[in-house]
């Protein structure tokens, strides 16, 4: 069975403010789809909904994934069912190193601990990624993205440049191998090189098994990373869809040639809608 | 035993074996409370030379005028009339495993504590079987010169060398509940280095385990002669059962010219229990001296490691992780006193609370007139996982020296939900993202200790996320 990831009327808001007003979108495994709009037009808040950050309230609507509802499930389940987020601003977890850190979600998805009815509230014994494989395993994925062997004993995103925030990203989502990958802003905040970089990194991890849902800003990061499917978000609802073409349409025409598209007035999006991540070490 | 227990000398071969035999009665039960008689047959009981019971009985005077320390945690709840002070090892071991409370038990199953051992560590085993183990280090060991016994059977066997140490760096009219430990102390470990000797593997109060060995008022004397080095372990991580309500130990520590000591300790006390602990150490010419401190569990441990630095260039640190759980206070930190030129001292605090715990850093850096160019840095980070949890820092600082470099840094930081999404969105559950921010927090100190113990301190924090998340 083809695996996808169907979005249905879904409505969303954080605290008392509407966010997502009825988004509908299908991704299919092996496409690859980006979806585009200014900032405030409810990007990102679409991307932790479908992860399911505990601040965003589901008002209406669907989404399932290997005709599961995701929505029901916290976290850490639907990462089990292979989906994931890049994140656009990444946590700092001191006293954690990149490599610890890596095994350690590699054996949440991979090898989720299922303890015996027996050891039913017991720390369950080990059943982890040997040490040695796993080093196999890192070291593979790190040379695939072009990385420094250096780079595994860090602490995870302490003192990161934005470059290295992102790789460690993509690294996350090379060694968890997802099916259903959610990129949020992946391009932000990167200079031509970090970017070109990024972008490599997701085309090396990129595979046919995979769905991908490309957010972001600007065009730029889609001449690295071609997308077959581009939808256009403003304010909280899929405004326009088309193929590659399409961004190339707004890169040149602005966000606001949609808008007269689409009849809606020019620059009526909320810069507030969307508020920043609280509690970000930058 | 290998060792002969001068306490169990007199009890006949028969008994020292039938440990579990309730129909059996103990040869000293003492009565409650305390007084000069207790005192006295206390010594008595032990064969101890006259010097010993006049300090214990001096000690006894002392601790009956001073009155208990208001600050720190509320000590008001001990009832001092209402504790055995003087106990066989024949005594502890009439307690049955049915007496444990399950939770301590359930704590043992999930860690995976081999079953002797956690009767051992539940009070009502007499003996863990490692003496194989630890025969052979101690052959190696008495090979080099270096002495390696019980406290009790170190005043006996070497009365000399005890008597030029003992209560030299916590003298018997120090603080009330030292003065109480001088009074009272029972076990507890005794050990010399000779000059020059460097103890390779470090030495764990684990290998001799018996039931003294944890006591109430244990007493530990480490020597380190000039040049030698030591590293000496105390605890471990399982959560130590214990009825008795009260513990009060005391470890005096010698570093000679040039010698190093570091001491370990791990400690998890059953939520019952009072930890109110003197450790002090004196530290000659370009010795160094590390106290790495994990205190976890307890109702209220009042503990702050201290270093002297009397010689030129010497070196002291302290490392110190707190975790208060739900309803347990630690007030723990250390005190470095700078009485030598060019001395240098470090003090790393780590705290955890977690749900009502309450951690306080209380620390002290003093620097005598003239000590030029000491050097002392103070860092204390907090770490709270709940919003009723509490930290507070008390730092105090008393430089007398205007040639100094001295520093402080203190942070607070809580658990944050974009840090628990984050790692669960990679497949951790709550409590494991809980667990892996807590054990980074702490890894700069967990790092320092030895591989068994670090690797069981990181389940046992895990352990605790699990009891209180989800």
């Amino acid at each position: 069975m083809s695996e996808q990831l169907e979005i249905r009327d879904l409505e969303v808001s954080i605290g008392s403010k509407k966010i997502l007003k009825g988004v509908s979108l299908t991704v299919n495994q092996g496409e690859v789809h980006a979806l585009m709009g200014p900032n405030g037009s409810g990007k990102t808040s679409l991307a932790y909904t479908l992860m399911g950050h505990p601040d965003y309230h589901v008002d209406a609507g669907s989404v399932t994934w290997k005709g599961e509802n995701l929505l029901k499930l916290t976290p850490d389940k639907r990462a089990r069912l292979r989906v994931f987020l890049a994140f656009q601003y990444p946590s700092v977890i001191p006293g954690v190193t990149v490599a610890s850190f890596l095994r350690n979600i590699y054996n949440a998805v991979h090898h989720p601990q299922q303890p015996s009815p027996e050891e039913a509230g017991k720390m369950p014994r080990y059943t982890g990624i040997p040490l040695a494989k796993f080093r196999k395993l890192l070291a593979d994925k790190m040379a695939l993205l072009k990385m420094d062997p250096a780079f595994a004993s860090r602490y995870v995103n302490e003192g990161f440049s934005g470059g290295e925030k992102k790789r460690l990203e993509m690294l996350q989502m090379a060694i968890l191998d997802p099916q259903m990958a959610i990129l949020d802003e992946t391009d932000s905040g990167l200079d031509i090189d970090a970017l070109r970089n990024v972008a490599e990194g997701i085309n090396a991890t990129l595979s046919p098994e995979m769905g991908v849902l490309m957010i972001t800003h600007y065009q730029r990061m889609l001449n690295y990373v071609t997308p077959q499917f581009v939808h256009v978000l403003l304010d909280g609802r899929i405004v326009m869809s088309g193929g590659e073409e399409l961004s190339h349409q707004l890169e040149a025409n602005g966000y606001d040639w949609v808008r007269q598209q689409v009849g809606l007035p020019e620059g009526v999006t909320d810069q507030a809608a969307e508020p920043e991540p609280v509690g970000q070490h930058a | 035993m290998a060792l002969p227990n001068p306490a169990l000398s007199q009890i006949p071969d028969s008994y020292k074996y039938g440990w579990h035999d309730e129909e059996m009665k103990p040869l000293h039960v003492m009565k409650k409370g305390l007084n000069a008689q207790v005192v006295e047959e206390i010594s008595r009981i032990k064969h101890e030379p006259e010097w010993m019971t006049k300090l214990r009985l001096k000690a006894y005077r002392h601790f009956e005028a001073r009155p208990l320390p208001m600050w720190g945690g509320d000590l008001s709840a001990i009832d001092f009339q209402d504790i055995y002070y003087y106990v066989t090892a024949t005594d502890k071991a009439v307690q049955s495993w049915d007496d444990v409370p399950d939770y301590i038990r359930r704590t043992y199953d999930k860690l995976g504590i081999p079953e002797a051992e956690k009767k051992y560590l539940a009070g009502v085993g007499g003996q863990y079987d490692s003496e194989v183990v630890y025969h052979n280090i101690r052959e190696d060991l008495e090979k080099q010169g270096v002495l390696f016994l019980g406290t009790d059977e170190g005043l006996q066997r070497y009365p000399e060398i005890f008597r030029e140490y003992f209560g030299t760096v916590i003298p018997a009219n120090d603080n009330k509940l030292a003065a109480l430990n001088t009074a009272v102390w029972s076990g507890g470990s005794f050990i010399y280095v000779p000059k020059g000797v460097h103890v390779e593997l470090p030495l764990q109060a684990y290998f001799r385990i018996n039931t003294e060995n944890m006591g109430q008022f244990e007493r530990t004397l480490i020597i380190a002669d000039e040049g030698s080095s030591v590293h000496y372990v105390e605890g471990c991580t399982a959560p130590t059962y214990s009825t008795a309500s009260l513990h009060s130990a005391v470890v005096e520590i010698i570093v000679k010219k040039g010698a190093r000591v570091r001491y370990t300790t791990i400690q998890n006390w059953s939520a019952n229990v009072y930890n109110l602990v003197t450790k002090r150490s004196t530290v000659e010419g370009d010795g160094v001296m590390e106290w790495v401190d994990c205190n976890l569990g307890s109702k209220l441990t009042m503990k702050y490691p201290s270093i002297y630095l009397l010689g030129e260039r010497a070196h002291g640190e302290v490392l110190s992780i707190a975790f208060a759980a739900d309803g347990q206070h630690q007030d723990a930190g250390g005190k470095i006193i700078h009485a030598a030129p060019n001395t240098t001292s470090l003090i790393t605090s780590k705290s955890i609370s977690q749900g009502e715990g309450r951690t306080s850093y209380r620390g002290l850096v003093k620097v005598y007139p003239g000590c030029k160019k000491a050097k002392s840095t103070v860092r204390c980070d907090a770490l709270l996982l709940s919003d009723e949890a509490r930290s507070d820092t008390y730092p105090y600082m008393e430089i007398d020296e205007e040639d100094v470099t001295i520093g402080h840094e203190a942070t607070v930081s809580k658990v944050g939900s974009e840090q628990l999404f984050y790692l669960m969105s990679r497949g951790l559950s709550e409590a494991e993202a809980a667990g892996m921010i807590v054990n980074g927090f702490i890894e700069p100190i967990v790092k320092e200790l030895p591989m068994e113990y670090a690797v069981e301190m990181n389940r046992l924090i895990q352990l605790s996320m699990e009891g209180a998340v989800g």
